[in-house]
């Protein structure tokens, strides 16, 4: 059964159960059909022309390539303004720095800043973020080929890759990023008897239930 | 209707007297109104002249709500918080889409009144922007606005997400979607699809009309109880997959670093608070019964219980919770509380139906440590009533 069958069949059964619930007896329930036939069918043109998400297996790269070299260049000139001249001066956010030995002092230092090579945990989201919001001027306006360069430049001064490494839809996943184990999933929504809440070794947190005395 | 020339007259009389009286008003309202004709009926409704809520931006990118404003527990929709990453875009309706594809049967395109068709659903529920919290530092001269207006209730009406997702027939192995805004910073966030067949709507309606520009005009994702940045406005395409998507704002953003050394990603969960909203910062108090009120909310369902302290802290008192108590959506508590003139911290501290009760300050530190990052900060905070009566923030510095 297909998850479009299923989730009709639960529907319909929802929809039953609550016409049930809130008919006077005797009534008819109203049937809802399986689909509407709202909206129509996207074209494939449509499709790729809004589809530019890459994902962490690098689904959505496009072709092309990109070099540091390259990307220096577009740097100075599109981004230096906003991220300082060489992604550590800011003023807006800090993109290059590693912390020594790869440490993840985040939780005790506040000013320990999080750069693409200190904190980024996934290399396909530098291009994918580039290529849907930079520069903040003009957004959307770089070529796949800019963003490959600007990518490999970025890439390049958190020496995560060798500065004339070649950077393209193969090699882009394939970067290892210092945080990338550190990022875990929350699991708050995953403990038994509750739907949310404070949780797992953090669970610190549930002392908050013990206050003082309620009158 | 049929319009007479005498209220042809009348009106016109009343419209010049309205533009005279309007300005005047506003400075100088007469000492007896009930001796001066009042100006006629007219096509918009305006707030009392005297009145003059207003949201604090910080920054071009949030303002706040002003709590310290506001009765009751919906958000006037003008005074409902702001946050964007890539400015308010101007969206024509005629032109607005929503391309829904990736893990479908049927990858379709719906225009804003193709979700109009759809079977509609209204609900009442927050909203609360995940780095909420604006009291970490010293200062005490802070209003409620200032330490959480970063969170609203509105009446939001939309059509189910579940019903999308049924006349689109998502594939069984789709577990997330990806949702992107139409904004200039094209926002993406990954969300699970089990979302969308629990609560999920995509909105276009707020307090009964169509929803503000600030909020998604003219539709946007809305997902009762998760942090704010995950309902993705201005929504223009949603895309079916069996992974997520990693994307900058579910990674080195909207992440919080942990103390056992994780960085906790996909935080959607918006824990119990609760925010004393009156007294407050910057009233003065005379001595006598006070109605302590304030707002509690909870991402989990309803709030159960607030407790109020007027000690600071040593012993708790239940609040009466205003009833109709609504699932994910703010909650109005009232204590009654006589104040004979002494210096007093007064706190509150939400219980939801979890069992969840809102943590402490130092709780916070020891699960989050003094990090920098400050999302998902939700601590009983409190007011500090002087002998004088002022009123200012109980400032508890975070590092």
């Amino acid at each position: 059964m297909s998850a479009r069958v299923l989730g009709a069949a639960i529907g319909a059964v929802g929809c039953v159960a609550i016409a049930m619930a809130q008919s006077p007896a005797g009534s008819q329930a109203a049937k809802e059909p399986a689909t509407l036939g709202i909206g129509r069918p996207a074209t494939q043109a449509e499709i790729a022309a809004r589809d530019i998400d890459v994902g962490p297996d690098g689904v959505g790269l496009p072709p092309g390539k990109g070099t540091a070299a390259e990307g220096a260049t577009i740097y100075a000139g599109r981004c230096a303004g906003c991220h300082g001249k060489t992604g550590k001066e800011g003023p807006n956010d800090v993109l290059v720095g590693r912390i020594p030995n790869d440490e993840f002092p985040f939780v005790r230092d506040p000013r320990a800043p999080k750069t693409i090579g200190s904190y980024w945990p996934y290399a396909t989201t530098v291009f994918d973020y580039i290529r849907r919001a930079m520069p903040p001027d003009k957004p959307g306006s770089l070529t796949d080929a800019e963003v490959y360069n600007l990518t490999a430049f970025l890439l390049a001064s958190n020496d995560l890759i060798p500065q004339d490494a070649v950077i393209d839809a193969t090699s882009l996943p394939k970067v290892k990023m210092p945080a990338h184990d550190h990022f875990k999933p929350d699991t708050r929504t995953e403990r038994p008897g509750r739907s949310g809440g404070s949780g797992r070794s953090s669970g610190s947190e549930k002392s908050g239930r013990s206050g003082g005395p309620v009158k | 209707m049929k319009v007479s020339r005498r209220d042809l007259l009348a009106g016109a009389a009343g419209v010049v007297a309205a533009g005279a009286a309007g300005a005047a008003q506003s400075q100088d309202p007469p000492a007896d109104p009930s001796k001066v004709r009042g100006r006629p009926s007219r096509a918009l409704g305006q707030r009392a002249a005297t009145e003059k809520p207003q949201r604090q931006p910080r920054g071009a990118t949030s303002s706040g709500t002003p709590h310290q404003d506001l009765y009751g527990t919906i958000t006037p929709s003008d005074l409902h918080f702001e946050r964007h990453h890539g400015g308010v875009p101007e969206i024509d309706p005629k032109n607005y889409s929503l391309l829904v594809h990736g893990m479908v049967e049927r990858p379709t395109i719906f225009t804003l009144a193709d979700l109009k068709r759809f079977p509609a659903v209204s609900r009442v529920h927050f909203l609360e922007c995940s780095g909420n919290f604006g009291g970490r530092g010293t200062a005490t001269e802070l209003t409620p606005q200032q330490i959480a207006g970063l969170t609203s209730t509105s009446e939001w009406t939309g059509v189910a997400l579940a019903t999308i997702f049924r006349e689109v027939g998502v594939r069984p192995q789709a577990k997330w979607f990806l949702a992107e805004g139409g904004d200039a910073a094209l926002l993406t966030r990954s969300i699970p699809v089990s979302k969308a067949f629990d609560d999920a709507l995509v909105a276009y309606g707020q307090n009964g009309e169509a929803i503000r520009p600030e909020q998604g005009y003219p539709a946007r994702l809305f997902l009762p109880g998760w942090e704010g940045n995950s309902n993705v406005k201005w929504l223009r395409r949603i895309e079916l997959s069996d992974r997520p998507f990693m994307t900058r704002e579910e990674t080195s953003k909207y992440t919080e670093p942990m103390a056992d050394g994780t960085a906790r990603m996909f935080s959607f969960l918006m824990d119990a608070r609760s925010l004393i909203t009156y007294p407050s910062y910057p009233v003065t108090l005379t001595r006598g019964w006070v109605e302590i009120n304030g707002i509690a909310w909870t991402g989990s369902g309803k709030i159960t219980r607030v407790d109020v302290s007027t000690d600071g802290g040593a012993t708790w008192t239940a609040a009466k919770l205003q009833e109709p108590v609504l699932s994910k959506a703010h909650t109005r508590f009232r204590h009654l509380w006589n104040w004979s003139g002494g210096e007093a911290v007064i706190m509150s501290r939400a219980v939801d139906e979890t069992g969840y009760t809102q943590p402490t300050r130092e709780t916070l530190i020891k699960s989050r440590g003094v990090s920098g990052v400050g999302y998902h900060i939700n601590p009983v905070t409190g007011w500090r009533v002087r002998q004088d009566g002022t009123v200012i923030y109980n400032a508890e510095p975070w590092a």
